[in-house]
C-alpha cells in the first residue's frame, strides 16, 4: 500500500504554506492544512488498519477499519476522512484503547462473511486481509453462524472476475472505476449483507483501465481470467520494469516463476503513472515467449536455414561491408534508447549510412523537420504533472485514451479539476467526454487549416501560462499540421508536446535514429555537432555520412528502386507501414537483408541473415517517454541466453572490424556523455496546409486493444477490446442502416455502424482491428477519399 | 395534561384534505403574513420558539435553518422528509392524508425563509395514498397561486415537487435521502460537508420532517409565545403522539411535550384487557425500551434521555406481559438486517450477525456465551457505523438485556413461543388466545 500522492493532500511538505500543528500518539508534527489523519500518521510510520481508503481516490470511510480517537469527539473517527485542524489531538490503536477495539471490532466483522478459503485464493500471502486480520484482529473468530454464499465466480468482463463472497464491499474498484477511469461500468448492488459489485445486463466492464481494479482489490474478490489460479505471491520474483507498449512510460512489477512471466502489475511512480496502467500493458505480455525466433538463419539457396552464430554473424558482416554507402537502417519504433543508439552509431560508422529511420507509420518530411527543430534532444518541457497544472491542454490527432492511455488518466484528472481540454479531430469521442473536452471540428487531412483559423477564445485559453498543446504521431499524415503546431506554439506561448504511440520512438528520436539526426539532437550537416559525435565515437569527422540521408518512404522507395542495396531491418512489421506493398517490394529488391527480429514476421521471411533478438524481459535498457523523461528498466531474466540489438550489432561491427560497444551501460554512458544538443537547431517546417480529400474522408487511429502483434495469445484481453465498428454521424447513418461497406482502393470491409458526433463527409474505422486493417484492406491512410455504400453489397 | 390538538385539530372534518377545507379553518393565513415579513425575521421567530426537529433526533430547526449561507449565489434547497418508515411510528402519513395543506403551507414559509425557490417532498413509496394527497395539495397550490411564479405578488417564486421514494429504511436517512433524490443509491453521504452547505446537487439544503414543517404555519400564524405555551423550556410546544400497540384506541393523540405515558395511555382506553405494560418505545423501535416504572416520565427530550432513551419519533409502542421480549428484539434487528445499506461494515455485517444469533435464541438454542458475544457485538456497532442505522440496530438488544435478561437466559434452553404463547399477543378481534 503506497503512501505518497504527488498532489493529493499530505505531500509535498516542504511547499505547502499553511501549516498546523497536530500531535499523534503523543507526537507533535505539523502537516499542511487539510491532511487526513491517516496520511499524517503515515508519515509518523503508524499503519492504521485501512480497506477502502486509497490515497488516489475520495476518502469514502465505509469499511470503518481505520477508526481512531480524536480528543474532544464522543465517537471514533475514521482516520481516512478526518480533516485535521491545528491543535487536534489524535489516537491512534498504539495509544487508545477505543480505537484499538473499535479496530478490532470491524476486523471481527469483515471477517464474518468472508470465506476461509486463503489457500486456494489468488491473494492468499499479498492480502490486505489477510495481513490486516493478523495485526489488527482478534486471534480466534466467534461467529459460529452460517456465512452468506453467492455462486462463484461470476465474469464483470471477460477478463475480469469476482468471488462476491470475497468482497468486503470497500468500493475501491467502483470509485476507482468512477473517479479514475471514467468507466462507471461497475456499480455495488443490492444491500445489506448482499450488497455486491455488478454490472448492468450485458454490459460487461470492458474498460482499458478494468485491471487496476484487480490490483486495488484488499481482498481476492477481482481476480484476472489470465492470471487466477496461476501462481502464489509467496513464489514470485518481482522485478520493476517499464511497460514497453506505448510512450506513456509506466512503472510496472514483472513478477515470474520458472523462467515464465505470470503477471505484470502497475508500480507506484507518482510523476509518472501514479499507481495505474492500462489493460494492455497489464496483460499483453504472452508475445514474449510465443513465436520466437530461436536461432540464426541464413538463406541458403534461396532457403533460409539454422546458422550458428559465428556464422550468421560473418554472413551479415560480409554482405553489409560489401553494401556499405548504401545500406538502410529500419530501426522500428519499439527499441530501447541503448538499442537505437547502437543503430544509429552503426549505420553512420559502420555502414558509412545516414538513411536511418524508426518510424513504421506514415511519415512525411514535414514531421521530420519538425522533430528535428523541436523535440529531438529537447529537455522534458511538459510533463504528467504540467498537463495536471495546466489551464488548458489542447490535443491534436491525438486519441489519448487509445494511444496513450495514462496521458488520458491524467488529462481526465486534470479535467476533474479545471483543466480545459480541446480536441482538434474528426470525432467528439467518448474519451473526449470522459475529459469533459470541447471538439473543434477538423475534417481528416484539414487539421492544419482549422489550427490556423483557430478562433480567438481557444487562442486565448492556450496563452495562459502553463498551457499544453499535445500532437500525436499521426498528425504527419495531415500536410501542415505539424508546421500549424509549432506556429500555434510559438503565438501563444503553450508547451508543445509530442506523443508518439510506441514506446521507443522518442528514445530512437533522441539516440540518433533518424536521418540527418546524430544523438542527442544533433544536425549531421552542423560541423560542431559532428565534432562532438566523432570524437564521442573515435573517429574522424569527415568519416561521417556528409549530408542528410534518406528517411521514411524514401528509404523503402530507394531499396525497391535498387539504389539500396541493403537493409538492416530491427523490430519491423510490414503492415504497420502506411504503404505495406512498397514495404514488402523494397524488402524483395534490396539485395541484402539482415533481420534483428525476436518473432517470425514478414521480414524474416524474406531476409538473408535473421538474427534472434532479446524481448524486454531478456536485456536492460531505457525507453524514453513521451515527455522525454528516461524510463530505464533491468533485465527480468538475468540467464537469459538471447543478446539485445546493440549487442548482436556490436558483434557484426566486429567482423566488419569496426569498434561499436555491446554493453547497455557503457552505450549508455557513451550517450549520457554526449548530452543533448544545445547548438543552433533546425527551424520549425513552415509547410502549407494540405487541403482536405473530396468525398467522404476516412478518420482513423489504433484502438488501444487491436490487432497489434504484442497482443497475441491473450483471449480474455482480446474480448475487452472495443467492437470494430464504423463511426458515422447520425445523418450519415440515417441513410445507411445497420451496417457499411467502406472501400478504398484496395478493397472494402463491411462494418456495424456506430453513431457519433462527427461531420457527415468523414467515415471513421479503426486502423488495425480484427476485420478493418485501412494499410491493407483499403490500402489507405487516414485523410483518403473513401466510398460508403448501405449494407453489404460493396 | 389535555390534549392540544393544532396539526390534528379539524381532522374531523372530511374536506380538510381540500384546499377549500384547509382554507375554512384558517389555512394559509400565516403564509400571507409571512410573505410580508422578512425571511431572517421568520428564521428568527422559529429559533425563538425552541421548536425541535420531530423526525427523531430533536434538532433545533431554527438553528438547522440559520446553517445555510445566505447571499452564496447557489440555489437553495428545502427537502421534506416524509419517508417514514421507523417501526412503530405512523404519524407523518396520517398527517399527510388528512392535512397536507398544512405541510405545503409549512414548505412555502420555510423555503421563502431559507431563500429556495424549489422544494421537495420525498415520500415512503409504499403509502399511495399520502402521496396522491399530497400531490392532489400541491396542484390545488399551484393552481390557487400558492406557489409559482410571483407568489402572492411577493416576487417569490417556488415550486414543489413530490417525490416518491422506493422503499428503503435508508433513504429516511437525511444524505440517503438526497442521494436517492439525485437517482443515486440511497446510501449516506460523508459528512462534512453537511447538507446545510453542501446538500442536494452539492448546494445548501435544509432537510425537516414533515410533522416539523407541519408547526411552522402554526408558529408563525400564532406567535412564539403561543406555542411556548405548550411543553417545557427545553422542549416546547405540541407534539403528534402517534399510541400503537397493546392499547383499547391506538391511534393519533396531539398533546404538549410533557405529558406522560400514563396520560396517553389513558386517552388510549388503557390496555387490553387490563394487562399490565410489560415494556414501551417512546418513539419507534430505535430508541432504548421503557419499562411500566417509566409510564409518569415525562415526554419530553430531555426526560426520556435523562431515563435512558429518546423521545425519537413520538410514536409510543407499546407491550403487555403476553410478548416475548426475546422476540420483539428479534423481529427489529430482523428487520434492520434487511434494511441495512450495505456501506458500512459494522451495520451489514453487525446486523447479519446479531439477528442470526438471535433468531437461535427464539428457537431456545441460545447460550450465555453468546449472551454476552451479542452485548459486544452492540458495543461494536454503536458508534462505530457509518450513520444512524447501525446505532439504531445496536439498541434494542442491550435495552432489552438491562430489564429483561432472565428472558435471555431462558432462551438458551426454551423456546420462545414455549414460554410466551404467541396467539396470547395477538391484538386483532377474535384472535384465538381471546
Amino acid at each position: 500500500m503506497t503512501v505518497t500522492s504527488n498532489s493529493g493532500p499530505g505531500s509535498d511538505l516542504e511547499m505547502a504554506t499553511d501549516l498546523i500543528t497536530v500531535v499523534i500518539d503523543g507526537v507533535e508534527m505539523q502537516v499542511p492544512k487539510g491532511t487526513l489523519v491517516i496520511r499524517a500518521a503515515e508519515q509518523l510510520g503508524i499503519e492504521v488498519p485501512r480497506f477502502c481508503d486509497h490515497p488516489l481516490l475520495d476518502p469514502v470511510a465505509a469499511c470503518r477499519a481505520c477508526l481512531i480517537e480524536v480528543e474532544g469527539m464522543p465517537k471514533p473517527q475514521p482516520a481516512c476522512a478526518q480533516v485535521l485542524n491545528d491543535g487536534m489531538n489524535v489516537k491512534t490503536q498504539y495509544a487508545s484503547e477505543v480505537a484499538r477495539l473499535a479496530q478490532e471490532g470491524v476486523m471481527e466483522f469483515l471477517l464474518l462473511n468472508h470465506p476461509l478459503d486463503c489457500p486456494v485464493c489468488d491473494k492468499g500471502g499479498e492480502c490486505p486481509l489477510q495481513n490486516q486480520a493478523m495485526s489488527a484482529g482478534r486471534p480466534e473468530t466467534r461467529f459460529d453462524g452460517e456465512k452468506r454464499e453467492f455462486d462463484k465466480p461470476i465474469n464483470v468482463s471477460a477478463q475480469i472476475l469476482l468471488d462476491r463472497e470475497r468482497c468486503v464491499s470497500c468500493a475501491r474498484c467502483t470509485r476507482f472505476a468512477e473517479q479514475i477511469a471514467g468507466d462507471p461500468m461497475i456499480e455495488l448492488l443490492e444491500r445489506g449483507a448482499q450488497q455486491q459489485v455488478g454490472t448492468a445486463d450485458d454490459e460487461p466492464f470492458d474498460s482499458y483501465f478494468s485491471g487496476n481494479t484487480v490490483q486495488i482489490c484488499p481482498v481476492g474478490a477481482l481476480t484476472s481470467a489470465s492470471y487466477r489460479f496461476r501462481s502464489r505471491p509467496f513464489d514470485l520474483v518481482s522485478v520493476p520494469t517499464t511497460c514497453e507498449h506505448c510512450a506513456s512510460g509506466c512503472s510496472l512489477r514483472t513478477d515470474y516463476r520458472r523462467g515464465v512471466v505470470t503477471r505484470r502489475l502497475a508500480w507506484d511512480d507518482p510523476e509518472v503513472n501514479e499507481e495505474w496502467n492500462c489493460d494492455k500493458g497489464r496483460f499483453a505480455f504472452t508475445y514474449q515467449r510465443n513465436g520466437r525466433v530461436e536461432h540464426p538463419m541464413i538463406r541458403e539457396n534461396g532457403e533460409l536455414r539454422v546458422a550458428s552464430w559465428p556464422e550468421a554473424i560473418d554472413a551479415a558482416a560480409r554482405g553489409l561491408a560489401a553494401a556499405r554507402g548504401q545500406v538502410g537502417v529500419l530501426v522500428g519504433g519499439r527499441s530501447t534508447v541503448e538499442d537505437a543508439y547502437a543503430y544509429a552509431r552503426f549505420a553512420r560508422t559502420a555502414l558509412a549510412s545516414d538513411d536511418i529511420d524508426f518510424r513504421v507509420r506514415e511519415t512525411a518530411d514535414e514531421e521530420t523537420a519538425f522533430l528535428a527543430a523541436r523535440v529531438a534532444g529537447s529537455p522534458v518541457a511538459a510533463s504528467y504533472d504540467s498537463l495536471e497544472t495546466a489551464p488548458a491542454v489542447l490535443l491534436v490527432a491525438l486519441e489519448p485514451e487509445d494511444e496513450s492511455p495514462i496521458v488520458f488518466l491524467r488529462l481526465r484528472k486534470a479535467a476533474r479539476s479545471g483543466t480545459k481540454v480541446v480536441s482538434v479531430g474528426a470525432v467528439a469521442t467518448t474519451g473526449l467526454a470522459k475529459m469533459s473536452g470541447t471538439l473543434v471540428p477538423a475534417r481528416p487531412g484539414g487539421e492544419a487549416a482549422v489550427l490556423r483559423a483557430l478562433d480567438d477564445d481557444t487562442r486565448a485559453l492556450l496563452s495562459q501560462p502553463g498551457s499544453v498543446i499535445m500532437v500525436g504521431e499521426r498528425a504527419a499524415g495531415a500536410q501542415g499540421t505539424l508546421s500549424a503546431v509549432a506556429e500555434l506554439a510559438d503565438a501563444t506561448g503553450a508547451t508543445l508536446a509530442w506523443v508518439p504511440r510506441r514506446a521507443g520512438e522518442r528514445s530512437a528520436l533522441d539516440a540518433g535514429a533518424l536521418a540527418g539526426l546524430l544523438p542527442g539532437g544533433r544536425p549531421i550537416e552542423d560541423p560542431q555537432a559532428r565534432e562532438q559525435v566523432a570524437a564521442a565515437w573515435g573517429i574522424p569527422a569527415s568519416d561521417l555520412p556528409a549530408v542528410n540521408g534518406r528517411s521514411g518512404d524514401a528509404i523503402l522507395r530507394a531499396a525497391r528502386d535498387g539504389e539500396l542495396s541493403a537493409l538492416v531491418v530491427g523490430g519491423v512489421e510490414l503492415v504497420d507501414y502506411a504503404d505495406p506493398t512498397l514495404a514488402e517490394e523494397a524488402i524483395d529488391n534490396a539485395g541484402f537483408v539482415v533481420s534483428l527480429e525476436n518473432h517470425h514476421s514478414a521480414v524474416t521471411e524474406r531476409a538473408d541473415v535473421v538474427l534472434p533478438v532479446a524481448v524486454v524481459t531478456e536485456k536492460a535498457g531505457t525507453f524514453l517517454n513521451w515527455e522525454g523523461r528516461p524510463r530505464p528498466f533491468g533485465q527480468v531474466f538475468r540467464d537469459a541466453l538471447t543478446m539485445g540489438d546493440a549487442k548482436v550489432l556490436s558483434m557484426i561491427a566486429a567482423a566488419m572490424e569496426i569498434p561499436l560497444p555491446g554493453d547497455v551501460r557503457v552505450l549508455r554512458a557513451e550517450l549520457g556523455a554526449l548530452g543533448p544538443w544545445a547548438g543552433n537547431r533546425f527551424q520549425a517546417p513552415t509547410t502549407p496546409s494540405g487541403a482536405a480529400s473530396e468525398g467522404t474522408v476516412l478518420a482513423s487511429w489504433r484502438l488501444l486493444l487491436d490487432s497489434g502483434l504484442m497482443q497475441e495469445d491473450e483471449p480474455h484481453l482480446a474480448a475487452t477490446a472495443r467492437p470494430t465498428v464504423a463511426m458515422v454521424s447520425a445523418t450519415t447513418a440515417a441513410a445507411l442502416g445497420e451496417t457499411v461497406t467502406v472501400t478504398g482502393p484496395a478493397g472494402s470491409v463491411t462494418l456495424p455502424v456506430q453513431v457519433a458526433d462527427m461531420s457527415d463527409d468523414a467515415v471513421w474505422v479503426p486502423m488495425n482491428s480484427p476485420g478493418c486493417h485501412i494499410h491493407t484492406d483499403l490500402g489507405v491512410t487516414p485523410g483518403a477519399s473513401v466510398r460508403l455504400t448501405a449494407g453489404g453489397a460493396a | 395534561m389535555t390534549l392540544t390538538p393544532v396539526i390534528t385539530e379539524h381532522w374531523d372534518d372530511p374536506e380538510l384534505f381540500t384546499l377549500a377545507g384547509y382554507r375554512r379553518h384558517g389555512g394559509y393565513t400565516a403564509l400571507a403574513s409571512a410573505l410580508k415579513q422578512d425571511p431572517d425575521a421568520i428564521i428568527g421567530t422559529v429559533k425563538d420558539s425552541g421548536l425541535r426537529g420531530r423526525g427523531g433526533a430533536g434538532f433545533p430547526t431554527g438553528l438547522k435553518w440559520s446553517f445555510v449561507p445566505q447571499n452564496d449565489g447557489k440555489p437553495h434547497y428545502l427537502v421534506v422528509n416524509a419517508d417514514e418508515s421507523e417501526p412503530g411510528a405512523c404519524k407523518d402519513i396520517p398527517i399527510m392524508i388528512a392535512n397536507p395543506h398544512a405541510l405545503i403551507e409549512g414548505v412555502i414559509i420555510t423555503s421563502f425563509a431559507i431563500r429556495a425557490n424549489h422544494a421537495f417532498i420525498y415520500i415512503r413509496g409504499e403509502v399511495p395514498e399520502a402521496i396522491r394527497r399530497v400531490a392532489n395539495a400541491v396542484r390545488e397550490a399551484r393552481e390557487a397561486g400558492l406557489i409559482g411564479t410571483d407568489i402572492m405578488g411577493t416576487g417569490f417564486d417556488l415550486d414543489i415537487v413530490v417525490h416518491s421514494g422506493a422503499g428503503a429504511y435508508i433513504c429516511g436517512e437525511e444524505t440517503a435521502l438526497l442521494n436517492s433524490l439525485e437517482g443515486l443509491r440511497g446510501q449516506p453521504r460523508l459528512k462534512p460537508p453537511f447538507p446545510a452547505v453542501a446538500g442536494l446537487y452539492a448546494s445548501p439544503t435544509v432537510i425537516n420532517n414533515v410533522e416539523t414543517i407541519c408547526n411552522i404555519p402554526y408558529i408563525v400564524g400564532r406567535g412564539v409565545d403561543w406555542f411556548r405555551q405548550f411543553g417545557t423550556e427545553k422542549s416546547p410546544g405540541f407534539k403528534v403522539f402517534a399510541v400503537s400497540g397493546h392499547v383499547n384506541r391506538p391511534g393519533i393523540y396531539e398533546a404538549p411535550l410533557g405529558i406522560t405515558m400514563r396520560e396517553l395511555l389513558d386517552y388510549a382506553g388503557g390496555m387490553i384487557d387490563d394487562r399490565p405494560v410489560k415494556f414501551w418505545l417512546p418513539g419507534g423501535s430505535s430508541v432504548p425500551m421503557l419499562t411500566a416504572e417509566h409510564l409518569d416520565t415525562p415526554m419530553t427530550y430531555e426526560a426520556m434521555a435523562e431515563a435512558g432513551t429518546m423521545l425519537g419519533t413520538g410514536t409510543p409502542m407499546i407491550f403487555n406481559d403476553t410478548v416475548s421480549v426475546v422476540k420483539a428484539v428479534t423481529r427489529w434487528l430482523e428487520f434492520y438486517k434487511h434494511e441495512s445499506c450495505g456501506k458500512c461494515t459494522p451495520c451489514r455485517e453487525g446486523t447479519y450477525w446479531i439477528t442470526g444469533t438471535l433468531e437461535r435464541f427464539q428457537e431456545g438454542h441460545g447460550s450465555d456465551r453468546e449472551m454476552e458475544t451479542l452485548t459486544d457485538l452492540c458495543g461494536q456497532i454503536m458508534g462505530r457505523s457509518f450513520c444512524a442505522l447501525g446505532d439504531a440496530a445496536a439498541t434494542p438488544y442491550p435495552a432489552a438485556m438491562k430489564y429483561f435478561r432472565d428472558e435471555f437466559a431462558a432462551a438458551t434452553s426454551t423456546p420462545v413461543d414455549d414460554s410466551f404463547d404467541p396467539a396470547a399477543s395477538y391484538v386483532f378481534s377474535g384472535a384465538a388466545a381471546r
